[in-house]
């Protein structure tokens, strides 16, 4: 198949910016998170489709730097990170895992299902991981002093 | 500073966090906020316990009482804006505690902000969103336009299903089976090549990905109970489109 990066990079942009709309993102954070999202499913297919790295470590790189943009855009718009966080990371999460997985249980087609079962896991858990990775660092390295600080709660 | 009575800054704490927790934001953060705010008011001894259906708060006053207030939730939406809205409030009231009566004000004003998007603009944008996941997922150029109109109407379908009934399980179920319907239908006029392709990128807008990727963030940051209770739900969910799928397909 030869699709440019080009045309993936205009998908996952709009695909964002649906979603962004959907969950009614601020009107002014729109096309930054869409930004994000786009250059982070680039980096998931570039790792896990070219360079044929395990779609664990794709998603979770990619992840990680998305939740990194979104650190950014919240310090610099100042707004929680879940506002880009959110919309940034729709073109990763595994709608297609999911589904496979469902219609191929209904199916009876147990083995298929269980192999897309632990795919779905596999790739929201590495989200999680990325993005709870990403926030622990920033609280680790953020400028404020340790004991100054309020009881926080790690995501 | 001024004291104010304990029930009523306990109203307004309740309450940031309900704006909060019914517009889609964790619930680690509904926890950090309403703590925040009670502290803010140099509350002592506060406990705050969030899951998805409900939100307690126990304080001490200044006066030695211990005060509870629980508030049960139902409806959720996703609303980022008033999430961001409400976590502004938050840091205001840090830097100063104004009067509970002011911030229930404030509170009010969030609730009432419209929409940015009318419901067209935003069932348009989804259904591009939907006509673009086919490239994404491996698919090519000519399931994209079968997966816009079958994403747009899914999407439009399980909101008035989803509006009728309040029970979001028949409406997914519903949804998904009018979308498989489309895919078909489209697919046997010609328009688009692979059902499969079309079938995930539509039901993208209902698929639980988004509250798996949740739950498992809500497991790794220890809220065990609202983590599970995510799961079950996207499970649910998960379910619910798959079944609406199989009824198709089983009949081509």
């Amino acid at each position: 198949m030869d699709l440019s990066y080009f045309s993936y990079f205009a998908v996952a942009l709009i695909a964002t910016f649906g979603f962004g709309v959907l969950y009614n993102v601020p009107t002014r954070t729109l096309f930054a998170s869409s930004i994000s999202g786009a250059i982070g499913w680039i980096v998931y297919f570039f790792l896990s489709f070219q360079l044929e790295l395990d779609l664990f470590i794709g998603v979770g790189v990619a992840a990680f730097l998305v939740a990194f943009f979104s650190q950014w855009y919240a310090r610099h718009f100042r707004m929680p990170v879940i506002v880009f966080a959110i919309p940034g990371i729709i073109p990763l999460v595994p709608g297609g895992s999911a589904y496979n997985m469902m219609r191929a249980f209904i199916e009876g087609q147990s083995d298929t299902a269980l192999m897309f079962a632990t795919e779905t896991f596999l790739i929201s858990g590495a989200i999680a991981l990325g993005l709870s990775v990403n926030s622990g660092l920033f609280q680790v390295f953020s400028n404020r002093a340790f004991e100054k600080r309020e009881k926080r709660y790690l995501p | 500073m001024h004291k104010y009575p304990v029930p009523d800054i306990l109203d307004v704490c309740i309450e940031a966090g309900q704006v909060m927790l019914e517009n889609g934001a964790e619930t680690y953060r509904v926890e950090d906020t309403v703590y925040r705010i009670a502290k803010s008011y140099n509350l002592i001894y506060i406990n705050v316990f969030v899951v998805p259906t409900a939100l307690i708060l126990t304080v001490q006053g200044e006066d030695g009482l211990d005060h509870t207030e629980l508030l049960r939730m139902t409806d959720r939406q996703t609303n980022l804006e008033k999430v961001s809205m409400v976590n502004d409030l938050s840091r205001l009231l840090a830097q100063r505690a104004l009067p509970p009566a002011k911030v229930k004000q404030k509170l009010a004003n969030i609730r009432n902000t419209p929409r940015n998007f009318s419901e067209w603009q935003s069932n348009f944008a989804i259904a591009l969103a939907c006509g673009g996941f086919p490239l994404l997922f491996g698919g090519g150029y000519y399931d994209m336009l079968p997966a816009f109109i079958a994403g747009g109407l899914g999407h439009i379908l399980y909101q008035k299903v989803n509006n009728l009934t309040n029970v979001s399980f028949f409406a997914e179920m519903v949804a998904s089976f009018f979308i498989g319907l489309i895919a078909v239908l489209l697919t046997g006029l010609g328009l688009g090549e692979d059902v499969n392709m079309i079938i995930i990128g539509s039901v993208m807008s209902l698929v639980p990905g988004m509250a798996i990727t949740n739950s498992l963030r809500d497991l790794m940051a220890g809220h065990l109970l609202s983590g599970v209770a995510v799961l079950a739900k996207a499970l649910l969910t998960a379910g619910a489109i798959g079944i609406g799928i199989a009824i198709v397909l089983t009949f081509i």
